[in-house]
């Protein structure tokens, strides 16, 4: 008989609790919480910001990080709330067309990153072959320029996640009486006014919760950099991402690599806050 | 002019004519949607349908379209393909093995908080809600390190197992939302008849989350088939690379035949988009379950 042990853990019912949970809690330890630790006391060295912030590349990821995020996101989500409207309303041939333009969310990221990465190769690329035979004009060297290499990361963002964000609005709009609308109809409101009066109030609070969310895995995201300009030109479009990855593991200084990174949690610890506060005080789930 | 304006306004043919542009304009509209949609996917075909030297020619579409480098591939006739169906399968054990475990793991955890009212089990959720504040890639230097402490470098159960951490999390919210609408009166009465907790998981609880179970289930399996970071930094030897993995290694050399690339692409993307055409409407099921209640 164990001597001090409280009288509810010894309660089968008890017992089968903490079976249950076991693995859940092992998994979470072993995966989640030890590389979290491992990463904040890898990057605990106040000496590697000094290094950090002393590279003349960090405030160009930096850049470039925000401007991915920002506009990758901002663009998703004001496409994502017109085309959910443009789909809600839709008869067949619109139900024909959601099912083609979800091909980019069901397709895996990285075939779908290789294909666009040549489309915009400079000589013989798609892009520029298309704008050869249909306009007889001569395109630019995409991965050439910063700006035009940073406009192609985020339309690739943009291309893969719209589908996504659009079916979530779509779900959203449901949610939206429709009588309200019918009452409009009778007021004389036009197709724009309903849409500013009614549809913008009520899917505010998702648009904006679907933000957060999209903006918090943007600033992680690897793939759509690593693959679409790869850096170029000169490795000049590096997001924090894959700047922490190159630095961390190819040039084998994970210090580094992981403070890069680390230098976007302070905001990353807000927008998760927020949406915590969010998600508390909305009625709204994701 | 205001008077003759707002009279044709209210005429018959105005509203017919309105009506016949703003379709139009919608028509449009879905044109440009699906060009947009198709463009990278016709792209690839282009390419995997070239002869190698064709590939830059600028060509539309190709002079001599050929299916060879699929025959290529599917025949494991060039180096960096020549364990790709063994790689493809060890896409579908860390695919289903990481949907298989998440399912376990993610039910039992959701069943204990929800059903067997752990308490303070809330604190649990929002805690595994919280490993989304740092991002995947993010963690990606410390995984690899505490992979090879474990002793799991270059073996897949360390890619799924980081990947069922990842799913895990969701997994959980999802089945926690959608067990709300299970009534606890089941249970209770199971209870009373003398269940235990076993069968009452095994007997009401999964068979009643069917629905979300397909749906995370869906999830799952997408994201370990697509999941690239993970898979390249785990996995490093032909034996136990993925098809992801594989496909990457073709941009390795600036010489490769990008026509072998494409058409491994394409048979890489195939079975997910099959899978998400089939299971459509449990993914959009899945994805609203949490119940988007504006």
């Amino acid at each position: 008989m164990p001597g001090n042990w409280h009288p509810r853990l010894l309660r089968p019912e008890t017992r089968w609790l903490a079976a249950f949970i076991l693995p859940f809690a092992i998994l979470f330890a072993a995966f989640a919480v030890y590389p979290v630790a491992f990463c904040l006391w890898l990057g605990a060295d106040s000496a590697l910001y000094g290094e950090l912030f002393a590279n003349p590349r960090y405030p160009t990821v930096v850049l470039n990080t925000v401007l991915f995020a920002g506009l990758g996101v901002g663009l998703t989500m004001l496409l994502a709330l017109l085309l959910s409207g443009y789909f809600t309303g839709g008869g067949r041939w619109r139900r024909m067309i959601l099912a083609v333009f979800i091909l980019s969310w069901a397709m895996p990221a990285l075939p779908a990153f290789l294909s666009l990465h040549w489309m915009f190769i400079g000589y013989g690329g798609f892009m520029n072959s298309m704008l050869d035979h249909l306009l007889g004009i001569e395109g630019p060297i995409w991965f050439d320029n910063w700006g035009l290499a940073l406009a192609i990361n985020i339309g690739a963002y943009v291309w893969k996640w719209l589908p996504f964000w659009t079916v979530i609005l779509m779900a959203g709009r449901t949610g939206i009486p429709k009588d309200l609308y019918d009452a409009a109809a009778v007021d004389g409101a036009t197709m724009p006014a309903c849409f500013r009066y009614i549809t913008l109030p009520l899917l505010a609070n998702l648009v904006l919760l679907c933000a957060m969310l999209a903006t918090l895995w943007a600033v992680g995201d690897f793939t759509t950099t690593y693959f679409v300009s790869s850096g170029a030109p000169a490795l000049t479009t590096e997001v924090l991402g894959t700047y922490g990855f190159r630095v961390g593991l190819t040039e084998g200084h994970p210090g580094l690599g992981i403070a890069a990174m680390l230098t976007a949690l302070p905001v990353l610890v807000l927008l998760v806050a927020a949406l915590v506060r969010r998600l508390r005080t909305a009625d709204i789930q994701l | 002019m205001s008077a003759t304006f707002s009279g044709w306004r209210r005429s018959p043919l105005f509203y017919r004519l309105r009506r016949a542009v703003v379709e139009a304009a919608c028509l449009a509209l879905g044109l440009v949607l699906a060009i947009w949609s198709v463009a990278p996917l016709y792209n690839m075909w282009v390419i995997a349908l070239d002869s190698h030297d064709d590939i830059f020619s600028g060509a539309v579409w190709p002079e001599h379209p050929s299916l060879g480098s699929f025959w290529v591939v599917i025949t494991e006739d060039f180096w960096y393909l020549e364990r790709f169906w063994h790689q493809f399968g060890n896409s579908f054990i860390v695919g289903l093995a990481t949907m298989f475990l998440t399912l376990l793991i993610g039910s039992l955890a959701s069943f204990t908080v929800g059903r067997m009212r752990l308490k303070h089990g809330w604190m649990l959720t929002n805690a595994a809600l919280m490993t989304y504040v740092i991002p995947a890639s993010f963690l990606a230097i410390p995984i690899y390190r505490i992979m090879q402490i474990y002793g799991l470098g270059d073996h897949l159960s360390s890619v799924i197992l980081a990947l069922t951490t990842f799913a895990t999390p969701y997994a959980i919210f999802i089945f926690s939302q959608y067990a709300k609408s299970i009534p606890m009166e089941l249970d209770e009465s199971a209870r009373i008849d003398g269940a235990t907790p076993v069968q009452i998981y095994y007997k009401i609880y999964l068979p009643l989350m069917a629905p979300a179970l397909v749906a995370v289930g869906t999830y799952a399996l997408l994201l370990a088939w697509n999941e690239y970071l993970y898979n390249f930094l785990l996995l490093s030897t032909p034996q136990n690379m993925t098809v992801a993995v594989a496909l990457a290694q073709f941009l390795n050399s600036d010489e490769s035949p990008w026509n072998y690339m494409m058409a491994t692409a394409i048979i890489y993307a195939l079975p997910p988009m099959i899978l998400y055409y089939g299971f459509r409407r449990y993914m959009a099921a899945g994805l609203t379950m949490g119940g988007v209640k504006g």
